[in-house]
């Protein structure tokens, strides 16, 4: 709005200002607190005057951060990946063929995005147990991926409904391309736009995980970082500064992806919530 | 194409569950191999159970409490950020950042900030000559703090999603509502908020959907505690079946809260929907 005077606009920006500064609060006393010394009880809302790097290589050792770090980064990757691959493969019919057996497991993949991921818990912790997974990347994996899928399916056969064409797969298909390969070679690149959207939304979750990692990765070689964070919390609880350190630690990877991709990374997690 | 991931579905989602409300019927203790089946006294139990009312209410709390906040902060936000102002890009930034971040690990970030010793905030009250509070081992005032620290972790997505329905309102509206001579407030009552609907019916289910499971910022921040003071049915459920080995009425309350979730978020779909069709 052009035309909008300038005190409104100064007024408007202050106000913008202002929020600003409130949400960036949080995030200041973490700062502070990770950089403060240990002998060093000055207000939180002060900067340090010596800043205490040494927080940072404790809490890096002993929270074990560097292996819970790499843990983290391959199950996202692999439940990433899997979530796409059978995802799309699963949509891709149940968009295109509607017949009543595929309405119904349409139906069943939407029904179950209601349940609450909790209230399998008791019972799937028995599975797990009983299938002898705990404790390994697999299971964090799976348990990921089934958990995604529904919503990837929604988000990929809506998007195939509504913006593939197609006369591109019935031209392959009179040219003797299987399904398969339809599928691979037409259908999945031009699904890039909502690949990229649940690739964002899911790895954002994935990542942050803590209600399964905590369940089936408890031992100490494939602890995730959220796990390893709250042992860490649970060891140190009076040691503020140590935690704050390893807090920061934890949260920077994605920090920094995310001040990457930014303009991706709202695009796709406000078209994927929108459509979900 | 289907097969594996309804195989994945079925495996690790539908089959825990039908077998969660069949646990629901057992004194199962969670490890032990053989349990029995004891009928309907789990469900009775949990009924007389006054943890599970006190539970439940704050599992509402929780979920309305951050949907309300978060609509309007969310709104708030969106229709300031949409003006072309100075700091503009910066404060969505800054706003939308806590979305990417853990739940858990946020629920620190707030601890450091509410802590009875070495808290900010109570270094703040210090130094004003004031009282130190004990807000986290507070019950009346703990269960609210959760609310307002899950709505400034997600503000983000709501002011997003507000941000996007409102760009999608044509110009045109308001011109010929400013030819008429409608006042800001009147353009917001009958453009905006009616074209807004199909955003308000986003956020209203997304967020009252996540404030109902609220689980890992709840663990971080309090605990749950003191006692049970600030537990949602989520930390509730974790609790009796990991620390108290009560599986069978860990499941009880499990299915108890899929049919809240279940209803309120059906309700908030339907009504918002029906929202929508008459504006």
């Amino acid at each position: 709005m052009d035309y909008m005077n300038n005190r409104k606009k100064w007024v408007l920006s202050t106000i913008a200002l202002l929020v600003a500064a409130f949400h960036l609060i949080p995030f200041y006393i973490l700062i502070t607190t990770a950089f403060k010394a240990r002998g060093d009880f000055s207000s939180k809302w002060v900067f340090p005057e010596k800043l205490a790097f040494e927080n940072f290589s404790e809490a890096w050792e002993t929270a074990n951060l560097g292996s819970a770090l790499t843990n983290t980064t391959i199950i996202t990757f692999f439940s990433a990946l899997l979530l796409v691959i059978f995802g799309s493969m699963a949509a891709y019919p149940l968009a295109r063929r509607q017949t009543r057996l595929n309405k119904f497991v349409f139906m069943l993949f939407v029904a179950v995005m209601v349940i609450p991921p909790l209230t399998a818990l008791v019972p799937l912790y028995k599975l797990v147990v009983d299938i002898g997974m705990m404790n390994t990347h697999e299971i964090a994996i799976l348990n990921n991926v089934a958990s995604f899928l529904p919503l990837t399916i929604f988000l990929y056969s809506g998007f195939i409904r509504s913006t593939i064409p197609k006369e591109l797969e019935e031209a392959a298909e009179i040219d003797g391309a299987s399904t398969l390969g339809i599928f691979f070679r037409i259908v999945f690149p031009l699904l890039k736009p909502v690949t990229a959207s649940i690739l964002i939304i899911a790895c954002v979750f994935i990542w942050n995980d803590y209600q399964f990692a905590i369940f089936f990765l408890q031992a100490e070689e494939v602890k995730t970082i959220t796990v390893a964070l709250a042992g860490f919390f649970g060891e140190n609880a009076n040691r503020m500064n140590l935690v704050a350190a390893a807090a920061i630690m934890a949260v920077l990877p994605m920090a920094v992806l995310f001040l990457l991709l930014q303009k991706h990374f709202v695009k796709g997690l406000s078209s994927g919530s929108v459509k979900g | 194409m289907y097969l594996p991931a309804l195989a994945a579905v079925c495996f690790f989602i539908l089959y825990p569950f039908i077998n969660g409300i069949k646990i629901s019927f057992t004194n199962w203790n969670g490890f032990s191999q053989t349990y029995d089946y004891i009928g309907l006294d789990q469900y009775t139990r949990m009924f007389k159970d006054p943890d599970t009312w006190l539970v439940v209410k704050n599992t509402l709390l929780y979920g309305i409490g951050s949907t309300v906040l978060q609509n309007i902060m969310g709104l708030g936000y969106a229709l300031l950020l949409n003006q072309s102002i100075r700091m503009k890009s910066f404060t969505r930034t800054v706003v939308y950042l806590p979305v990417i971040i853990s739940p858990l690990i946020m629920g620190y970030i707030f601890y450091f900030f509410f802590a009875f010793q070495g808290g900010a905030l109570n270094d703040l009250l210090v130094s004003l000559g004031l009282e130190k509070i004990n807000a986290l081992g507070d019950p009346s005032i703990n269960t609210w703090l959760i609310v307002f620290v899950n709505t400034y972790q997600f503000v983000g997505i709501a002011m997003i999603i507000y941000l996007a329905g409102l760009q999608s309102i044509s110009k045109d509206f308001y011109e010929a509502a400013q030819i008429d001579g409608a006042s800001s407030f009147q353009q917001f009552k009958r453009i905006t908020l009616p074209m807004l609907m199909p955003s308000i019916t986003i956020n209203m289910v997304i967020n009252i959907i996540g404030g109902l499971k609220l689980f890992d910022v709840i663990i971080s921040l309090t605990g749950g505690g003191p006692g049970n003071a600030s537990q949602s049915m989520s930390t509730f459920m974790y609790d009796l079946y990991f620390n108290r080995q009560d599986a069978g009425y860990a499941a009880t309350q499990g299915v108890f809260m899929a049919v809240i979730i279940l209803i309120l978020s059906l309700s908030a779909l339907v009504y918002f929907k029906r929202k929508e069709i008459e504006a």
